[in-house]
């Protein structure tokens, strides 16, 4: 830290002083491998003298034990934190990396440029305001440029260095550099961009990235460092109308009742008309509380504790708005997902979406496109793929208040959560609010579901049974079906074989075909039984998820989960559709069958051993309802 | 906003969400100068409300004692909610750490003290004070840092995190760890402690103390457990601390700085990381990755 070390030795509480007033600025890295990404970060943290004796000790150790530069010391080591990836060379993760000029505070997201790591680099440029891309000045823009510039500018970036590095590899040669500059500008003229600055250099030498290069008498721009330190920041987040969304209530006695949370956008002050976005109760600010005393005005960025004038029901979530600024509310919107897991994202399953501090169920309604994120051209899909970008419909479970996305990064992004391992599985950004579903009104019945299953003196109910192929599902809901007719229920039986001889063939047996077939079948359920009948299904259903929202959409009906265990072995040999024979012709046993084509209930209802005789069964099935549903009616 | 308010505010969301999203949070508190920084935050962040979880120390009885009468005074001052575990099968077996190395104490004392802690009081969330900035395998941590219900790390397994979107979700006993100062540096911590006016506990400024040189450490000989080797000596010389631990693990430096500003001066001009004065990042390559996938903080 050697560059202000005069001013620290001297005089530290005018450094002190000056520190006080540096702002911070986060910027993300990235580049293709080998590009020399984790050089250049070292090279800027060891440049700016934020490496220590002892870690430059243990650098020079490792540079000769593991490093690629022979018996020069190879920075790229400073970065490269988890051993494994020490060992192979490569970055897999994203890093965070800090250091400081006199000027501003710095916050490096390092990210990896392997194909296969595209959601690292996503999720370092979520927070950040300019992003740094790496070119090998021998190779020039490659593909990985290009779908690092498409990611990072939809992510809302719009501050761009093209850093042309190891430019000592081709003696610096100023016609190269002309060159991949103006192929850059021409490529990434539909990208948004406000500002694209392009600098030769070499971070293993060290040219043009504190100071400027002898090499580089032809360049007359900055150097990396000083247009990182001048660079304004594109922060017009105060100039908006106000936005919060509520984290937290602080309720400490019954006398305070504090909303807490950082606001998005705008400005603040005691006495201004707001309004919580999806009721459009209003009231005016009263006071903008923290521990140092009450605040007169409040901005962007800061993370407050409001009270209100009038008491109105705000929670978690909920948003507080400018009055007659506020966003637009629905339960459904168009946004581009980056989808960032193994399991594809399957349109008509169930995730969570969480946005900011509000969480709802999702379905994924329909995949619009997809983007080829290196060639940028809209393509057709039907699921999204790990890495894969798409723009996409989505239908939430209940309505949320939210921004556009480009207006408004905070209050117009999400994140998706699977709802069994509970994985970050996506990321979302707003492009568009739909009108909400309730603009497509529900017509009131006058005959309704109690009138309906009065008349038939019994309790509409949803027996799913679900179990392995050739479990003996249709079987035992056969018999269970005998069992209710001949006791004078009404019932109604839910085939899924036989449903895709009609309302189901046009779904294939892929998983976004199943998700489908599935989620029809629980449609079907919860309409006959609100039609007062009991009804039985008998179909595979092979994941939790889908399982889970059949009973969800059922929620006023008595919903049991039956899951007919019976063992691989008899099912194989039931078999009569080969189905069994592929799979162990693709060498399957029993556990990784089950991994990857049968999610078991962990909370069925009811167990059943499928090695008992089905009638046993039945009667198993039978004595369910009737101490599940203790009316004189259910004595059969 | 400057940087210290953009950090302070990141700090404060993060607490909060944590406080919104889990039943039975918990915050580890070592005592030290980033320790003070959190507690501070979540003062802030929760105010005129008192802090809403209580605060967690594992005392592996080998503290300076100067750190155990800051923390009690602290909890006096303040009133927060003051929790004290520590591993009595470690201190039934005489676990030392003259005796038993530094390796095999801090996994007893601290790795197995700390889960024995969360396990019994069920906390499904606990923050801790680490920086990114510590140490390399920290640079890549999470800020809601996901641990099986072994308390296992997986640095293979963790959920990406975007914008100030935090996925808190957990099955039945899986937990999170919290970094919330995970953006700070050293020199924001100083600083911060600084302008804010924060209590840190004595020992971090320079005073006339009585320090042993034992394997290239400045080693204090803060009770009457220190056993002198043959040929060490004890001398009173004005030092310092730039972390705080356990007493037989922590060097101290030689130092004049007995203000805050001179401590700043002296970090800053300083040629040696913050890490070093500990003994247990040296004794193998890689040695924090390993900890932490145990469940170490």
């Amino acid at each position: 830290m050697s560059h202000q070390s005069e001013l620290i030795s001297e005089d530290i509480l005018s450094y002190l002083k000056q520190q006080e007033e540096k702002s911070l600025l986060r910027f993300i890295t990235c580049g293709s491998v080998d590009d020399g990404k984790s050089t250049l970060i070292g090279r800027l943290l060891w440049d700016s003298k934020m490496i220590f004796e002892d870690q430059l000790e243990a650098l020079a150790v490792d540079s000769k034990r593991v490093g690629t530069q022979g018996e020069e010391i190879d920075y790229a080591l400073l970065l490269d934190g988890l051993q494994a990836e020490r060992e192979q060379g490569i970055t897999i993760d994203v890093a965070y990396r800090y250091f400081s000029t006199a000027k501003r505070k710095f916050i490096v997201a390092d990210t990896p440029g392997h194909e296969q790591y595209t959601r690292n680099m996503v999720t370092g440029a979520s927070t950040a305001d300019v992003a740094v891309i790496l070119v090998d000045a021998r190779k020039g823009l490659l593909t990985q440029t290009r779908r690092h510039s498409y990611l990072v500018s939809l992510v809302g970036i719009r501050r761009i260095v093209l850093a042309i590095n190891k430019m000592d590899l081709i003696d610096y040669d100023q016609q190269t550099y002309i060159n991949i500059c103006s192929e850059y500008k021409a490529f990434a003229a539909d990208l948004g961009f406000e500002d694209i600055c392009c600098i030769p250099l070499s971070a293993l030498k060290g040219d043009n990235i504190i100071s400027p290069g002898d090499n580089t008498p032809w360049y007359s721009g900055p150097c990396l460092l000083q247009h990182l330190e001048t660079v304004e920041l594109p922060d017009n987040s105060h100039n908006k109308p106000f936005r919060m969304r509520v984290q937290w209530v602080n309720r400490p006695d019954l006398d305070f009742r504090g909303f807490c949370g950082t606001i998005a956008s705008g400005i603040i002050q005691p006495g201004d008309k707001i309004q919580e976005a999806s009721s459009g109760k209003q009231s005016r600010i009263a006071r903008i509380i923290t521990l140092d005393g009450d605040l007169k005005e409040a901005t962007a960025g800061q993370a407050v504790t409001l009270t209100l004038e009038d008491e109105i029901d705000i929670s978690r979530g909920d948003m507080l708005a400018a009055n007659g600024a506020q966003p637009a509310t629905s339960d459904r919107l168009q946004a581009k997902i980056v989808w960032m897991h193994d399991k594809h994202l399957l349109p008509g399953r169930s995730y969570l979406l969480k946005m900011g501090a509000a969480t709802t169920p999702v379905q994924i309604a329909e995949i619009i496109h997809k983007v080829n994120v290196n060639s940028l051209q809209k393509e057709p899909g039907k699921a999204l793929e790990l890495n894969e970008v798409g723009l996409c419909r989505l239908n939430l479970s209940s309505a949320i208040s939210c921004d556009l996305y480009q207006d408004t990064r905070l209050t117009g992004s999400f994140i998706l959560i699977d709802r069994l391992t509970n994985a970050t599985v996506g990321a979302g950004m707003v492009e568009d609010v739909l009108p909400p579903s309730d603009s497509i009104p529900w017509q009131e019945v006058e005959v309704d579901t109690a009138a309906l299953a009065d008349i038939k003196g019994q309790k509409p109910a949803v027996i799913w049974i679900t179990g392995r192929r050739y479990a003996g599902k249709t079987t035992l809901a056969n018999l269970v079906q005998k069992r209710l007719h001949s006791a004078g229920r009404h019932s109604c039986l839910l085939d899924g074989d036989n449903l895709r001889h009609g309302l189901n063939s046009d779904l294939d047996d892929t998983d976004i075909g199943q998700v489908e077939h599935i989620r029809r079948i629980g449609e079907v359920a919860k309409l006959a039984a609100e039609a007062g009948l009991i009804v039985l299904v008998a179909t595979t259903s092979a994941y939790a998820i889908e399982r889970r929202r059949a009973r969800e959409i059922t929620a006023e009906i008595d919903f049991y989960e039956v899951f007919l265990d019976s063992p691989y072995d008899i099912c194989a040999a039931r078999d009569s559709s080969d189905f069994y024979k592929k799979q162990q012709g693709q060498g399957q046993d029993d556990q990784t069958f089950s991994k990857h084509n049968y999610e078991p209930p962990t909370s069925a209802e009811l167990v059943l051993d499928g090695n008992t005789d089905p009638k046993t069964l039945a009667e198993e099935v039978i004595k369910l309802l009737e101490c599940k549903n203790p009316t004189p009616e259910w004595i059969i | 906003m400057t940087h210290l308010e953009q950090l302070e505010a990141e700090s404060i969301h993060i607490m909060r969400e944590v406080v919104a999203e889990f039943e039975n949070p918990v915050m580890l508190y070592s005592v030290g100068k980033d320790s003070a920084v959190m507690l501070h935050l979540a003062r802030k962040a929760f105010y005129p409300a008192k802090i809403p979880f209580p605060l967690l120390h594992v005392d592996t009885t080998w503290k300076f004692k100067e750190m155990i009468a800051f923390r009690d005074k602290m909890a006096e001052d303040v009133g927060f909610d003051l929790l004290v575990h520590t591993n009595q099968e470690g201190v039934e077996q005489g676990i030392s750490p003259f005796v038993h190395g530094s390796a095999r104490y801090t996994d007893i004392m601290k790795t197995d003290g700390l889960k024995q802690a969360l396990d019994k009081y069920g906390f499904d969330a606990a923050f801790g004070g680490a920086r990114r900035d510590e140490e390399k395998s920290r640079a890549k941590e999470r800020i809601f840092s996901f641990r099986s219900a072994n308390h296992r790390w997986d640095p293979k397994n963790q959920r990406p995190e975007l914008w100030n979107i935090y996925n808190a979700r957990v099955n039945k006993g899986e937990s999170i760890r919290t970094f919330p100062i995970s953006n700070w540096t050293e020199l924001d911590i100083w600083q911060y402690i600084y302008l804010e006016k924060i209590p840190i506990v004595p020992l971090y400024l320079s005073a006339v103390r009585p320090v042993v040189e034992r394997d290239g450490m400045l080693i204090l000989v803060d009770d009457e457990r220190f056993v002198l080797k043959p040929g060490e000596e004890i001398k009173n010389i004005p030092v310092r601390f730039r972390t705080l631990g356990c007493y037989p693990l922590t060097g101290a430096v030689e130092s004049n700085a007995a203000t805050l500003p001179e401590v700043i001066q002296e970090m800053l001009l300083a040629r040696t990381s913050e890490r070093q004065g500990r003994a247990i990042d040296h004794d193998q390559s890689g040695s924090m990755e390993k900890k932490k996938q145990e469940g170490y903080f």
